[in-house]
């Protein structure tokens, strides 16, 4: 069993780096720093840690405020609340004067499990890559947390970076070279392209063990930057194989499924198929069980993909 | 009547001539609410504020939000009265193009200090400027001017508590009380009130004031300035469209620009 990190503890850890870093890293939490893991950061630079109590509208603003003075504020909260209750904070006090602030948002997706579908956020990254100058980025694991972590801070401006509860295990290794905006192709393929981001890519690439030994060759990609997306990526995947699947714990309305609907439709229209939740909320259940409720998983990829690559000419 | 005194007066005018030439130019706008927060403005940019025009990112400045967005005008007079763009400019508000944008864009004109339009946060934004620069260790002032309909917004009261908890010292915020708000008078559409005691229950130390009486305004700054351990709140009683008689507590003023011939009775008056 390989093990299993949850993206929010490598967010915790990679946290304390950065405030050692670079002094103007600062914090804001909204009462859940020991859920979302900016505990240990607190804990080693109380003075640059501010807890600013269940007031999430307050807290994104104020974290605008810090970063006019030259902070690099991460914000964190649950991805339901960062951008479900403070999303017009989120873009008229940091997105439109385009200020330097971190969304780090964790609880994304169903993965929160047993708190159900009122705590579950299926639409933050819908909602966020609508935002314009708003870099987006959903890592795979540990390893890829935090990459993105190091990159938000070199970017001038607004980043939102979904995390999730929930162990997910290691893909990349030590030598992962991350580029923002470049999606890793992270096994050859020609019969299908999946595309996935997020804890998804882990099923993407059990996925597609399966289906090579039904003889389907799959392509994997990794897309940890929904935006800016990869565009040249998705045209070549879907020019090589014919056929995309798109997998991401995240409603198909508005994600990484979307996005790259849109992107072929424009550029390189072949047969897609979405792994996401369907136009759903959430609700209670162990994580896994959820994935399962929802064929979050490695065998709905499988059958996405059979049933694709049918609809190729 | 000193000289300090008076010279601010008079730019308190000018800025007043400023905002209804400018919404006369416009053809639309939010003079009643510019106009009310005019001698407050004055007071802050020509009295107050540490700032240096020709630097208008020196880091050592002290920083003032129009949390209270709307009453852009304002704002931009005192601006440009203060040298940080021509005078001129202020003809392009609202139009296509300009750096005057119906509500104050920080990424377009010098010397805003956040953009804001958007009720609560601006608020929000100067609690975090203080909070920053505080961690600095810096000795820069964190002025904010809110609208009395604004704090309505439940988020005016998260930053309340904030930074009353933080004793935030460094931040001194205006309300601009004129009692009137777009649908009518503030006590008719959401009663406020009462304010001095809701801002005190935020552990916030609180003042009473006339805000056209320059001299309170200057009283009140130096006493904000004094207080440690605590955010001051001056809640300053306004006449909305003050110094322009038929749009004195008019509440149709609010959101409504001069046509040309009020334009030029306004100026008489303002004269």
């Amino acid at each position: 069993m390989t093990k299993k990190i949850a993206t929010r503890e490598a967010y915790g850890e990679e946290l304390v780096r950065l405030g050692a870093d670079n002094k103007n890293v600062v914090v804001l939490d909204a009462d859940l720093s020991k859920s979302t893991k900016t505990h240990d950061f607190m804990k080693t630079y109380p003075d640059r840690f501010f807890n600013m109590g269940i007031a999430e509208g307050n807290l994104m603003s104020t974290a605008a405020g810090l970063a006019t003075v030259g902070k690099i504020p991460f914000a964190s909260t649950f991805a339901m609340f960062a951008t479900g209750r403070a999303f017009e904070q989120i873009r008229n006090s940091i997105c439109y004067p385009k200020l330097n602030v971190k969304i780090a948002a964790t609880h994304a997706g169903v993965t929160v499990g047993e708190d159900g579908g009122s705590h579950q956020s299926i639409e933050d990254i819908a909602i966020m890559r609508a935002l314009p100058g708003m870099t987006v980025f959903v890592p795979a694991d540990a390893v890829e947390t935090a990459a993105c972590l190091r990159a938000a801070v070199e970017i001038q401006g607004p980043v939102y970076i979904r995390l999730g509860r929930s162990g997910v295990p290691i893909i990349h290794g030590e030598d992962f070279q991350f580029t923002p905006g470049e999606a890793v192709t992270l096994r050859q393929g020609s019969d299908v392209a999946l595309v996935a981001t997020g804890i998804m890519v882990s099923a993407a690439l059990e996925a597609a063990e399966a289906l090579a030994t039904v003889g389907i060759q799959a392509k994997v990609v990794d897309v940890h930057t929904i935006k800016p997306l990869d565009i040249f990526a998705i045209v070549e995947a879907a020019r090589e194989c014919g056929a995309v699947v798109t997998a991401e714990e995240h409603s198909i309305i508005g994600g990484l499924g979307s996005a790259v609907a849109e992107t072929l439709a424009e550029h390189q229209p072949v047969p897609l198929q979405r792994v996401g939740v369907r136009d759903t909320f959430g609700e209670s259940g162990k994580p896994a069980e959820l994935l399962e409720h929802f064929g979050l998983t490695s065998t709905g990829i499988v059958e996405a993909a059979k049933k694709v690559i049918a609809k190729k000419k | 009547m000193n000289e300090k005194i008076q010279s601010l007066q008079e730019r308190a005018k000018a800025i007043r001539r400023h905002i209804v030439t400018m919404l006369g130019e416009a053809g639309s706008g939010h003079p009643g609410g510019s106009l009310s927060a005019a001698d407050i403005v004055s007071v802050l940019y020509f009295d107050t504020l540490k700032l240096d025009p020709e630097k208008p990112d020196w880091t050592g400045r002290d920083r003032f939000v129009l949390s209270k967005g709307h009453a852009a005008p304002v704002l931009y007079a005192a601006l440009a009265e203060k040298g940080y763009f021509p005078v001129e400019e202020l003809k392009t508000l609202r139009k296509l193009g300009s750096r005057l944008q119906g509500h104050p864009d920080m990424k377009k004109l010098p010397g805003v200090e956040m953009s804001t339009g958007s009720l609560g946060q601006g608020f929000s934004t100067a609690l975090g400027m203080a909070l920053g620069l505080r961690l600095d260790g810096g000795d820069q002032r964190v002025y904010a001017l809110l609208g009395d309909g604004e704090v309505q917004e439940g988020q005016i009261w998260e930053a309340a508590m904030a930074a009353g908890h933080f004793k935030l010292d460094n931040l001194t915020a205006f309300l601009d009380y004129n009692n009137l708000q777009i649908d009518g008078p503030v006590d008719v559409v959401m009663n406020v009130a009462p304010l001095p005691e809701k801002w005190r229950a935020f552990n916030w130390h609180v003042l009473e004031i006339d805000g056209h009486d320059i001299e309170q305004i200057r009283q009140a700054l130096a006493e904000a300035q004094a207080t440690k351990g605590k955010p001051t709140m001056i809640i300053a009683k306004t006449i909305k469209g003050k110094g322009v008689s038929f749009m004195e507590n008019q509440v149709g003023w609010h959101g409504n620009a001069p046509k040309p011939e009020q334009v030029e009775q306004a100026l008489q008056e303002l004269a």
